[in-house]
Parts: C-alpha cells; structure tokens; sequence
C-alpha cells in the first residue's frame, strides 16, 4: 500500500536557507524530545508517572520540524500540540522539568496537578495545551488567529491533527470556519497510520488527509514527515502565506507511530515488519544526522556532544524535581472561577 | 457457578444478546481486533464478524446517529463510548434526535449506548467523568448503572432488550475488583427501573450507585462493627427511571437518609431523589436528607487531588455518624 510508506517528495538541499547554528538547533529538539521521552518511559516503569504515557518515537521530525518554521520573536506565533507533539512545544520553549512535572503531578508543574502529560499551555511562549476530546482545538485555534485578523497583528496560528481526531465533527466545523474567514491559521495533519488500533482505511476513505481539507477550499500539500527539513520547508511556505493574508493552509506529513497508542499497549494489532521497516529506514533523527554529516555541516562530534549535553540537561531536570511533593489536597478547590475565588469545602469534610 | 468480574459479566451479556438475536450489532472505536480499548469486545469480532462488530472513525456523533437510524430500521445496536467522556460529542443526537423520537415521530429507538465512567483512576478531567446528570434531565432516555457483576450482566441484557434507548454506564474502577459468582447456563436478567437492597439496617439508610455503592457498603460494615449501627444500603441501579416505590420504602423502614455518589453536587441526581422523597416522605424523616458527593470542581490529576475532591468511604462514615446522631 503506498500511503503506508514515506511519499517521495523533493527534500529541500541543505541547509534550506538555516544556518548552521540552526541547523544543529534543529538536531538538538530532535535529540531532546526523543531522551526526554525515553526518561519519561524509565519514570513510568519506576512507577513515577501518574497515569498513562504518549510517545512520539519516529515522529519527531514533523513535531519539531513544523514548531520551527514558525516566527518565535517578538510577533510570536502560535501553536496547540496534540499528545504527540511534545517536540513542538520544546521548540517553543517549554522546559523538560515542567514535562516532568506534569508527568508526576507534582505540586509545581504548570497546572499545578490539575491536568496531565503535556495538557499545559504557556501565553507568553505561545501555545494552548489540549484537551482531550480530539478535534476541540481546531475551532479554539481558529478563534487565536481570528484575533490576530481583528487585531490586523502579522501572526499565525498553528494547529495540529491525527489521522483519527479528523474524523471528528469539531475538526470540520473548526477548519471550515477558518476557511471561510480566511484566517492565518496552518493545520498540520498527521498521517501516522494508526489510531489506537484503527488504520486509516477505517477511518476515511481518501487517500490522503491533504485531499480532505482541500474540500473546503484549503490549499494542501503532502510531505515526507519524517525528513524534518522538508516538513520545515512546507511548513514555512504555508505559514507566510497564511501571515501575507491567503487564509488557511495544511501540511499532510506522512510518518509513522512506532510506538502503541500508549505505553499499556503491546501494538498486537500493527505489522511487525512494517515497524521494524520505519524502525531501521526511516527514522528521522537517524536521517537528519546522515543529511548533516554527509553534506558537511556536522561532524559526528558536533552531534555526539549535543547528545551529551542533552542528557546532562534531562538528568538535571529529573533530579530537580523527582522528589517534590504531590499539590496539597485542598489546593484542589481554588480557581473554578474568578469570582468566587475558590469552590466550597463540602460539610462532612468539617466533621 | 463460576467466578466472573464484571467486566466478564459484561462481556458474557453483551456476547450472549449477541448470540440470541442477530439484529444485535456493536459500533464504537477500536471494538474490533483491538477488542475496545478495556477488551470488554474481545473475541466478538472473530466470533461475529467484522459486520457485527464495527471499528468506527472517531465520530461519537455519527456513531450514535447511525445507531438510531439502524434502530428505527429494526436493528439492536449497541454503541461504545470508549470513555464516557467523549459522549458530550454525542450530546446533541442523544437529547435531541434519540430521546424525543418516539414521543415526537413514534419512531422506536431501542439503543444502547454504553462506556467506562468514573474516577478513583488517576485519569484527570477527561478520562474520569460522571455523566449521569448530563442526560437525567431528559425525558425519553434511560440510565442503568450497575454496581455488580451481577448487574452488570443483567443490566446489559435488559438493555439491549429494551424497546426504548438506553445509556448503560459502566465503572472502570470495578471492572477487574468486582467479581462474584454468577450461574452458568441460566439467563441472569436485571429489570430496569428495579432498585436492589444491597443491605439491611433500620438506623439509616445510605442510597448510593456504582462505585460509591461499594464504598457505603464498606462505610455501613465500619459503623455496625464501631458503632453498632445498623445501616441499610440500596443500590438504585436504574437512575432513570427512578424507583420511588423502594427509596419510599427504605425511607420509612430507618427515617434518616444519606444520598451518595461520585458524581459533582450542584445538579446532582441527589438532589432529585432528596425532592422526591421531600414531595413523598416527609413525615417519615427524623432528621435532614444528606448528600455525600464530589466537590464542584473538574476532576483533577494528581492523587492527592482526586482524593481530595471525591467522596470517600471516611467521608461516608463521618456523614452516617453526624446523621445517626442527629
Ligand atoms: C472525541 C474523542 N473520541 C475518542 C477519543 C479517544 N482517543 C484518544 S486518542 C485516540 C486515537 C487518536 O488517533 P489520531 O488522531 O490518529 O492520533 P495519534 O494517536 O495517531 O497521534 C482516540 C480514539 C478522544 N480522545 N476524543
Ligand atoms: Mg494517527
């Protein structure tokens, strides 16, 4: 089946007009995502991690590689990740201990643990965490670039979805309102071949994610998810046109979860051939280390020791915060609204 | 007799309607090869075929539109909500469409809408909620929730034998801890609208569902050993429609009542069962109609959060206390 291998597109050359200093960048969210995560499975095995665990592993490329093409300066752009985008948001600047934290609904991550895994947002740094209904963000972020048109700001907004949260009515509604108001909004659709159990076929009956939207007037184009240049590449095309005014854009990255739908899940249902090919020939970190060396701008070195100080940096997050305390049970009630400021404490608690 | 959590139980009903009448069919996300996302399928698709046995794209709406258009047709679906949270997707079908189209077209509906509810699993806002109160408010639907194996085999069966819609919710934090002994070769089938005595006592009476069941049933054993009380537990079971006739009669057998469960307060259903028993009871009681139930505030994350937040067994105790006292 085609759709179920990387499509061939162009790879942009070397370096895609970055410099090498943000070609290594590039590399080092690569490298991050993938050790933080494989902290996160080591906690989660030791018990640590509260409750269920999401990773990206082979799908690095387009999280981190689609984050990157958006302007994080003074006009910052803005994205929402889905479970499987922790590599976007590092790009945009969230730290690994707040990850951590979040993981282990400590007392000091960013919703205080009220929420888990990467369910978190930061305004200033620019994103929205999700929820977990599938396709909810679609709509929301249409609103974020609604408010960047009104405000006439040269921003864009940045959305992501599976090749099963598009099945969803929220997905269309949202994407379809976008559309009609030709808002600055990019939409990265995620064709990783399953969701949970379920392969595409059962899901929609396209070929591709990129011919849906087009329906509603969404200019599309298909990219190999896993070269995170060329996911970069068509990310940033898209992201200047919806910044010049053309309204809506979707990037279709083909990839591939390497991993069950969570860490519960043994995967019975998926190819063992097909996993061990996007394994050994496909992985985008493996990839984009052959690309740098091979064209020059990296020695085996340069890389090696970004590996290390990656490391370093999880290793001293993880001992930041592996031993702080769980919230204060009663800091459960405050901020169910402004006013008033905290929920009531019920009667049989005073007995 | 053989030992069966309520998980298998529910599986065994479900397998068993789907073995009786072929016009039973289950739709929902990841039913099939996956077997749902707690195997409470698996195996059905090998057995009944992947025309029975539907994997979904992830459209609640759709799912839960489809299965009303099969029912008018004739047809028994059963749909799955992977968790019940995502039922809300399927808000406006259930209210608007399922609930009122018999009254309003004539149109039988015999539906099943089932999925994993609840808390006391660690799994935050969106993976832990009570929906109960969301669709009580709404004439032409019915609610079973089973706290049993028992029941939830029973109730299931009912369900998918009942000419009207039914959401059959179902505790993900009873699915492996409960088991019982049920018979084997002989129909197990819970009346819908039926409430069980689930203990006896004549001091007080806790009326509870679900999870919260097992927790009043665990408080009333730690009050007759501690405190000699005798305290009777019933277990509603159906919550729409209500059984007066056995909230009245527990009632008027202790005069003192504690309503409990998971769910948030403000809306709850105890609030409900608290009027009605005002409206048919009042001069029964010897004392204030209490509720035990989730603080108002979304379900957090963290452990200590979510213990904080939902009611638990000490709580009931104390709250039994205070009321025997009173
Ligand atoms: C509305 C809704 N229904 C069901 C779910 C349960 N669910 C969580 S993730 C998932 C599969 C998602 O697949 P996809 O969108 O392809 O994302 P992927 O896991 O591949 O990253 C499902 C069914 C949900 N989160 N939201
Ligand atoms: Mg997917």
């Amino acid at each position: 089946m085609a759709s179920r291998t990387a499509p061939a597109t162009q790879s942009p050359p070397i370096p895609a007009g970055l410099s090498r200093d943000q070609l290594l960048e590039i590399y080092r969210y690569l490298r991050l995502t993938r050790t933080l995560e494989e902290r996160l499975t080591a906690l989660y095995r030791q018990s640590k991690v509260v409750g269920g665990l999401f990773r990206s592993l082979g799908q690095e490329g387009e999280s981190v590689g689609s984050a990157y093409a958006l302007d994080r300066g003074r006009n910052r752009d803005f994205l929402s990740p889905l479970i499987r985008n922790l590599g976007s948001m590092l790009v945009m600047g969230a730290e690994p201990v707040q990850i951590l934290r979040q993981y282990m609904a400590k007392a000091e991550s960013p919703t205080r643990g009220r929420e888990l895994n990467i369910h978190f947002g930061d305004l200033e740094r620019g994103y929205l965490g999700q929820i977990s209904h599938l396709g909810d963000m679609i709509p929301v972020m249409a609103g974020v670039a609604l408010t960047f048109k009104l405000r006439a700001e040269p921003r864009v907004a940045l959305v992501y979805i599976g090749d099963g949260g598009m099945s969803t009515g929220t997905f269309h509604e949202g994407i379809n309102f976008a559309a009609v108001q030709r808002l600055p909004l990019v939409l990265i659709a995620e064709y990783n071949c399953w969701a949970y159990s379920t392969p595409p076929a059962k899901q929609f009956a396209t070929a591709h994610l990129a011919d849906r939207v087009r329906g509603y007037g969404v200019p599309a184009v298909t990219v190999d998810g896993n070269d995170v240049l060329a996911v970069y590449e068509a990310t940033r095309l898209a992201v200047e046109r919806a910044r010049r005014g053309k309204g809506v854009h979707a990037v279709e990255v083909k990839t591939y979860r390497r991993k069950g739908h969570a860490e519960h899940d043994d995967q019975h249902y998926v190819p063992k051939e097909e996993l061990e090919r996007w394994a050994r020939e496909n992985d985008p970190i493996d990839r984009y280390s052959k690309r740098l060396l091979d064209s020059g701008w990296a020695e085996q070195a340069d890389l090696k020791d970004i590996d290390e100080r990656v490391r370093a940096g999880v290793d001293a997050a993880t001992d930041a915060c592996v031993d702080e305390p769980a919230p204060e049970p009663e800091s459960a009630l405050p901020a169910v609204y402004a006013s008033p400021a905290t929920a009531e404490r019920l009667w049989f608690r005073g007995l | 007799m053989a030992e069966v959590t309520y998980l298998e139980a529910l599986r065994q009903g479900l397998w068993e309607e789907m073995e009786r009448d072929d016009r039973v069919f289950i739709l929902g996300e990841d039913v099939g090869i996956y077997g749902g996302a707690f195997k409470v399928t698996e195996g059905f698709v090998k057995r009944f075929g992947e025309a029975r046995v539907i994997d979904t794209p992830i459209s609640e709406a759709a799912i839960v539109g489809a299965a009303a258009g099969a029912a008018h047709m004739g047809m028994r679906p059963v749909a799955e909500m992977q968790f019940i949270d995502f039922i809300s997707c399927a808000y406006d079908m259930l209210t608007n469409y399922v609930a009122t189209a018999r009254y309003r077209a004539g149109l039988p509906t015999p539906l099943v809408v089932r999925g994993p509810c609840g808390g006391y699993v660690r799994g935050g806002p969106f993976h832990s909620q009570n929906v109960e109160a969301a669709f009580f408010h709404t004439p032409g639907l019915k609610i079973v929730y089973p706290a049993t194996a028992r029941d939830a085999k029973g109730l299931i069966k009912a369900s998918v034998r009942d000419d009207d819609p039914v959401i059959y919710l179902e505790h993900k934090w009873l699915y492996r801890r409960i088991k019982e002994q049920l018979p084997e070769g002989e129909e197990v089938l819970t009346p819908i609208g039926e409430a069980r005595l689930a203990r006896e006592g004549r001091d007080l009476s806790i009326i509870s569902y679900g999870a919260t069941l097992w927790k009043s049933l665990e408080a009333a054993e730690q009050l007759e050993r501690d405190d000699g009380l005798a305290v009777e537990v019933l277990d509603l079971r159906t919550l729409l429609p209500l059984d007066d006739a056995a909230i009245m009669r527990t009632v008027k057998h202790t005069n003192k009542v504690l309503i409990v469960h998971e769910d948030t307060r403000t809306g709850g259903l105890a609030g409900e069962i608290a009027a009605r028993i005002n409206e048919q009871a009042f001069e029964w009681l010897d004392g204030p109609i209490m509720r035990v139930t989730a603080h108002d505030v979304p379900l957090p994350y963290a452990p200590t959060l979510e213990d904080y937040v939902l009611p638990q067994t000490d709580d009931i105790v104390k709250a039994a206390r205070w009321l025997a006292a009173y």
